[in-house]
């Protein structure tokens, strides 16, 4: 009988080297129980992008700004709802969609980039998020950028391209150096990147189209699948041209120029629906689909009155693009779930943090308020 | 026929379903908030497996009140039945707590509680930010707090049935009259 035998409890007939053995193999389980964990933590494979590590390269870039999104981070809540016509139905068996239906709306119109303080500038890209609130709790959330193809086909290349395109300081453009061997990985990025520079720049928020960019499934009531893309066009004709001389006055001449449209009167968008074929990549963002795709027009967005994000619903809300009703599901995109999870990771991050004013009021620079 | 000697067959298979179910979801857990490429897929499964844990938890609880467990062997040490006792409401506990601090964390953010297809559960906190970051944090803490009771109930459970063999881990076991106090085993 040894101290081990007293130790543990064991039986005094079992011999040290039974003793032995037996708690090497419980000794063993615990670790395999252990390594599990660690493994399935991804603690074995630390150079593996991560949520955080996105959000930290974005922290990065920009630098700190507390309480802000790290992208997007400069936008004004906005309000409204969405009718539908009753086209989309035969699509998908959201209730969104069904013939006659008015959906609540609440969203956010925002520039992209990670700074909160940004003088707006035509060729930032211009982005629309939603909150439909369907009934019984179910809620679609959508961000949407007005640019026709998406930069970057996957996670990795996002997190690369966010450091390859960071301003120099010394002259406030990123290096083309960085910028040429980044494309020259990525030959995909470097044709989405000539048709976003080829864009139409609108005058404002009011007449752009935003689209969804990565593809989605609408799932019909008796189970059958479409690819889709969808985007918000605007009802009235885009004006051109007159952004660039308004910015010379206010830094936030983009967004105080939609609250004061909004409180003049309403603005309509159109959701159009893009119906993908068999052969359409629903899995590349950089691609854009034949332009000859049927398109379905499902119903408008009226979106009827601005508010400022401390003041306003949509500061608080993580427009996860995968807070989708039974109806919409995801395609194979690889940036659709990496997406989720660094807006995930963004917003706990901010939702802990002491929260600024934004720089937008939604009120012009010659005083009148909201 | 009742065996005063083991749990009720109910207790038998909720422990071990909740054993695999709570092991998964600590795994799906801490998997899921690093992964990128499966972060949905693993998120949309951890909320209605939190569900059900929560659910098989109040009726394991139930049974338990019912149906008391059978009393530890009487020559326990008495810091391993007070080790054995607190370990057990830390786990009733943790089972509990983790989807509740789960469903509330997601409400004060205002996320939908998406459970299966159009099922939502309703929010059971009003919206915070500052809560919902409090309660994040919690949800972490207690996980590994919970994976850390888990490792030492195993280890405990496999000291009783390998090492000690007096019948406590035959009490949870599906074969019965393995290893019982009434059949001894070698040289007592």
């Amino acid at each position: 009988m040894t101290l081990l035998h007293h130790l543990t409890g064991a039986p005094p007939g079992m011999t040290t080297r039974a003793l032995m053995l037996r708690l090497a193999g419980i000794g063993a389980v615990l670790a395999g129980t252990a390594g599990a964990f660690t493994y399935a933590g991804g603690w074995l494979a630390p150079d593996a992008l991560t949520s955080a590590r996105v959000v930290d390269r974005f922290e990065q870039v920009n630098g700190p700004h507390p309480g802000f999104r790290r992208n997007h981070a400069k936008g004004l809540c906005v309000a409204g709802t969405f009718a539908s016509n009753g086209a989309g139905a035969r699509l998908s068996k959201a209730s969104v969609f069904s013939a006659g239906r008015v959906t609540p709306v609440e969203g956010r119109v925002a520039l992209a980039g990670g700074q909160p303080y940004a003088a707006d500038a035509a060729a930032t890209v211009r982005s629309l998020a939603l909150r439909f609130r369907l009934p019984e709790g179910e809620e679609w959330r959508t961000g949407m950028n007005n640019i026709p193809v998406f930069p970057v086909r996957t996670p990795e290349a996002f997190y690369e391209q966010l450091l390859a395109a960071k301003p120099d300081p010394a002259t406030g453009k990123p290096d083309p150096e960085r910028l040429k061997a980044f494309f020259a990985l990525h030959p995909e990025s470097a044709k989405a990147a000539a048709l976003i520079k080829a864009r139409t720049i609108t005058a404002g928020f009011a007449d752009s189209t935003f689209r969804s960019l990565n593809a989605f499934r609408f799932v019909a009531s008796d189970g059958r699948t479409t690819p889709v893309r969808w985007a918000f066009v605007p009802e009235r004709r885009p004006e051109p041209g007159s952004f660039a001389q308004e910015a010379q006055a206010d830094k936030n001449a983009l967004f105080d120029t939609l609250a004061a449209e909004l409180r003049q009167e309403p603005r309509h968008w159109h959701l159009v629906v893009t119906l993908g074929q068999a052969s359409d990549a629903t899995d590349d963002a950089t691609l854009p689909w034949p332009s000859d795709r049927d398109s379905v027009h499902v119903g408008t967005l009226t979106l009827t009155g601005a508010a400022p994000e401390d003041a306003g619903p949509c500061r608080d809300i993580n427009f996860d693009p995968l807070v989708l009703p039974d109806g919409i599901a995801p395609s194979d995109d690889p940036l659709l779930s990496a997406r989720s999870a660094a807006y995930a990771r963004s917003f706990t991050r901010r939702a802990g943090e002491e929260k600024m004013p934004s720089a937008v009021a939604g009120t012009s620079p010659n005083g009148a308020s909201l | 026929m009742t065996d005063s000697t083991r749990f009720n067959l109910p207790a038998r298979l909720l422990h071990w379903s909740m054993a695999a179910l709570i092991l998964t979801m600590l795994l799906i857990g801490v998997a899921m908030v690093t992964s990128l490429a499966d972060y949905h897929a693993l998120v949309a499964l951890h909320r209605p497996l939190g569900l059900l844990i929560l659910l098989l938890a109040v009726l394991r609880l139930a049974n338990r009140w019912r149906r008391p467990p059978p009393p530890l062997p009487r020559d326990l040490p008495v810091w391993q039945r007070r080790a054995a006792h607190a370990s057990h409401i830390v786990l009733y506990g943790l089972m509990l707590a983790m989807p509740l601090v789960g469903w509330a964390m997601l409400s004060a953010a205002r996320y939908p509680v998406t459970l299966v297809g159009p099922f939502v559960l309703p929010p059971i906190l009003p919206q915070s930010p500052m809560v919902y970051a409090w309660l994040r944090e919690l949800h972490t803490v207690l996980a590994y707090g919970l994976f850390a009771t888990i490792l030492a109930h195993i280890g405990a459970a496999l000291l009783h049935a390998l090492i000690r063999r007096d019948g406590v881990f035959a009490s949870m076991a599906f074969r019965s009259g393995v290893r019982s106090p009434a059949t001894p085993r070698t040289g007592t």
